[in-house]
């Protein structure tokens, strides 16, 4: 019964995943699998996978999808332009022939109920798995974690960019606003804030200096539309 | 199986009323959460806080909880309609369910039927609420995603990546525990602190849990996702209405969780505090136990008011840099530590309790003395400014370090007469003595 309701949830989520056009809706879609996935493992006794699966899956890789998808393409949708020939008919073609492989496969197989499960499971699914990692797989396992440190510090060295000049501090920075002043006169200052003596606090309203004409300066650029920013305060 | 046969063995009419108490216990909390906070803050800034409505102001949790819903619920035009209302859900639901592997108590009659006071256990509760809480991380995200506003999406990112990044040094600080007491159920867990509670056995991880809590429920010093003077309101800038009240919900009962899990972890869950349980038997029996826990919780809730009353909020950089450079290394060296004395203990057959307890203890005064001792900052120079920008002289002598001078107004000063009323000498008076 519930392996009914996650997996038409899992499975309407998949062709979210497929048809959404936003990236994010997407990458949405795809968490609702994984989190599908991690239950169909908690319904299976493995209460382990299923703690782990969303650790690692849901919380760590896809969050790492989603903030790639969120910082460089905010506003992307998917462009239905094909960038190589012939690459819509050979999708479906391929798509069709695997589809096909896998349900002739998975239906002649005879799947039968689980076998030696409790075995498996004798003394807490937890205990038996830290029995079988440290134990009988103990090489696979390091070879892993030195294989996951190594990608992962690979992934340090080629982002790594070195310092040629030295760091900035805040009283170099303000040193250096100083210094401009001095040079081209330019203002030390925040802007001023939009508003400011103004009749409306809206922040299209510009801010009036204290002889009530109106600084340019005051409002953001954006608000400002066509007006330009050029215009000295006076 | 290990210890969990007294779990799932409920009627659901019982489970019906443990997952209605859990819900109640929640938002009961929150509302009082925010009447407390309210009220401690305001005591340490010398104000009165809440005390309109209801006995001492405790109802006006509730007004402004009604008033937030029934305000009007703004959609920004650029934000994505469908994730925009997902997102506070999705930061909801996850708080709640959290809770439903907090032990309040031992096993106890529950009309009529006996059953432990917690709606749930498994095998892996505790990676279970930090498997939760992550999903909860999405309702933030997306929120300051779907918004479509520049302050919500950095609000949103720093926010979720300062989530991450501190439940790495806040997992690695269980990860002692879970060694400790040889399972990661937290019913288990609070069976092992039954001689010594974990806070004391293992103090380093007890510590560095508290700090990456803080970082973890977005709170000051570490409301860097919030800081108003940056990004507005982060997250949550674009929300209002119900949705903004079920991020408010969400934050509140995070910090209840965390207060709770520490709890659980470290001070021994609902067992009755400093050997109480010694001198009075029935102390850890019956509906005692959820007396000490929810002191105890309170207790962690009390330091957060504390923390945000007392401490300025941390530069972004700095803060990320403590969680990664500091904590981190500092869990795994004690892992280590833990690991090697634990297995001594197991080879040659010994308690390893006070070893531990000794180990953790020096580590960390050496620690605290370290910061203590500190070099002085370099002393600010009094250059000068380089293009001549006007600025006031300093004072002579340098700038002025410390608690400023008594202010002296002359031999013919008057003291106040009467409490809280200075009488003002007149200005010749005030002068001081060599003008004259």
């Amino acid at each position: 019964m519930s392996f009914v309701i996650l997996a038409s949830v899992m499975v309407i989520a998949a062709l979210g995943l497929l048809f959404a056009r936003k990236p994010v809706h997407a990458a949405l879609s795809l968490a609702v699998v994984m989190i599908g996935l991690a239950m169909i493992y908690a319904m299976l006794e493995a209460p382990f996978l299923f703690a782990v699966q969303i650790v690692v899956y849901t919380g760590a890789i896809l969050m790492l999808f989603l903030f790639v998808i969120m910082l460089v393409g905010v506003d992307t949708s998917d462009t239905l332009k094909e960038t190589i020939a012939g690459q819509k008919v050979l999708a479906i073609v391929l798509g069709t022939g695997l589809g096909a492989i896998l349900i002739t496969g998975v239906g002649q197989a005879s799947i039968g109920t689980m076998r030696g499960l409790s075995s498996a499971n004798e003394g807490g699914n937890v205990q038996r798995l830290a029995d079988l990692l440290f134990s009988r797989y103990v090489i696979a396992f390091e070879a892993t974690s030195a294989l996951l440190i190594t990608a992962a510090i690979g992934a340090m060295v080629l982002a790594h960019r070195e310092r040629i000049d030295p760091k900035q501090t805040q009283t170099d920075l303000a040193q250096g606003r100083v210094a401009d002043y001095a040079k081209s006169g330019k203002h030390l200052g925040p802007l001023p804030p939009p508003g400011t003596f103004a009749r409306h606090n809206s922040n299209d309203t510009p801010a009036l200096l204290p002889d009530g004409s109106q600084s340019t300066k005051s409002v953001p650029a954006i608000l400002a539309g066509g007006r330009t920013d050029e215009g000295e305060d006076e | 199986m290990n210890g969990l046969e007294q779990f799932g063995q409920d009627p659901w009419w019982i489970i019906a009323i443990k997952v209605l108490l859990v819900f109640v216990v929640c938002v009961v909390l929150t509302l009082f959460n925010i009447w407390w906070e309210r009220k401690v803050v305001a005591r340490m800034q010398n104000r009165i806080g809440p005390n309109r409505h209801g006995p001492f102001g405790l109802l006006q949790s509730l007004a402004d909880g009604v008033k937030l819903a029934l305000k009007e619920d703004l959609t920004p035009e650029k934000a994505d309609k469908i994730v925009f209302i997902t997102a506070p859900i999705l930061a909801t639901v996850p708080a709640f369910v959290t809770f439903s592997v907090i032990p309040f108590g031992p096993e106890v009659n529950l009309f009529g039927v006996q059953t432990p006071l917690q709606l749930t256990d498994m095998p892996v509760a505790v990676l279970f609420v930090m498997a939760i809480a992550s999903i909860g991380i999405y309702g933030i995200v997306l929120g300051g995603w779907a918004s479509g506003s520049t302050y919500s999406l950095l609000g949103g990112l720093r926010s979720s990546a300062q989530m991450i990044s501190y439940e790495v040094s806040m997992g690695l600080a269980l990860v002692t525990v879970f060694l400790m007491a040889g399972s990661l159920s937290t019913s288990q867990i609070v069976e092992a602190q039954k001689d010594w509670w974990f806070g004391a056995l293992l103090l380093p991880s007890f510590l560095i849990y508290c700090i990456s809590m803080v970082g973890e429920t977005n709170r000051a010093p570490f409301d860097l996702p919030e800081a108003e003077g940056e990004l507005v309101g982060g997250f949550h800038t674009e929300y209002s209405s119900l949705k903004f009240a079920l991020f408010f919900l969400a934050e509140y009962i995070n910090m209840a969780t965390v207060c709770a899990l520490a709890t659980t972890l470290f001070l021994g869950g609902w067992r009755a505090p400093l050997g109480l349980g010694t001198v009075w038997a029935g102390a850890n029996e019956g509906y005692w136990p959820v007396l000490w826990f929810f002191l105890k919780m309170f207790f962690f809730i009390w330091v957060f008011i504390w923390l945000r009353g007392t401490l300025p909020r941390l530069r972004y950089d700095q803060f990320m840099a403590l969680g990664w450079k500091v904590l981190l290394p500092a869990s795994l060296a004690w892992i280590i530590i833990v690991a090697v004395i634990k297995m001594a203990a197991i080879q040659g057959d010994f308690s390893p309790n006070w070893i531990l307890f000794g180990f953790g203890l020096a580590i960390t005064v050496v620690v605290v003395l370290g910061f203590m001792n500190r070099l002085p900052e370099k002393e600010p120079q009094a250059a000068e400014a380089p293009g001549g920008y006007p600025i006031p002289a300093l004072p002579q002598g340098g700038a002025v370090r410390g608690a400023a001078q008594p202010l002296v107004f002359g031999p013919s000063a008057v003291e106040p007469t009467r409490s809280g009323v200075r009488i003002l000498p007149s200005p010749e008076d005030a002068l001081p003595e060599e003008a004259k």
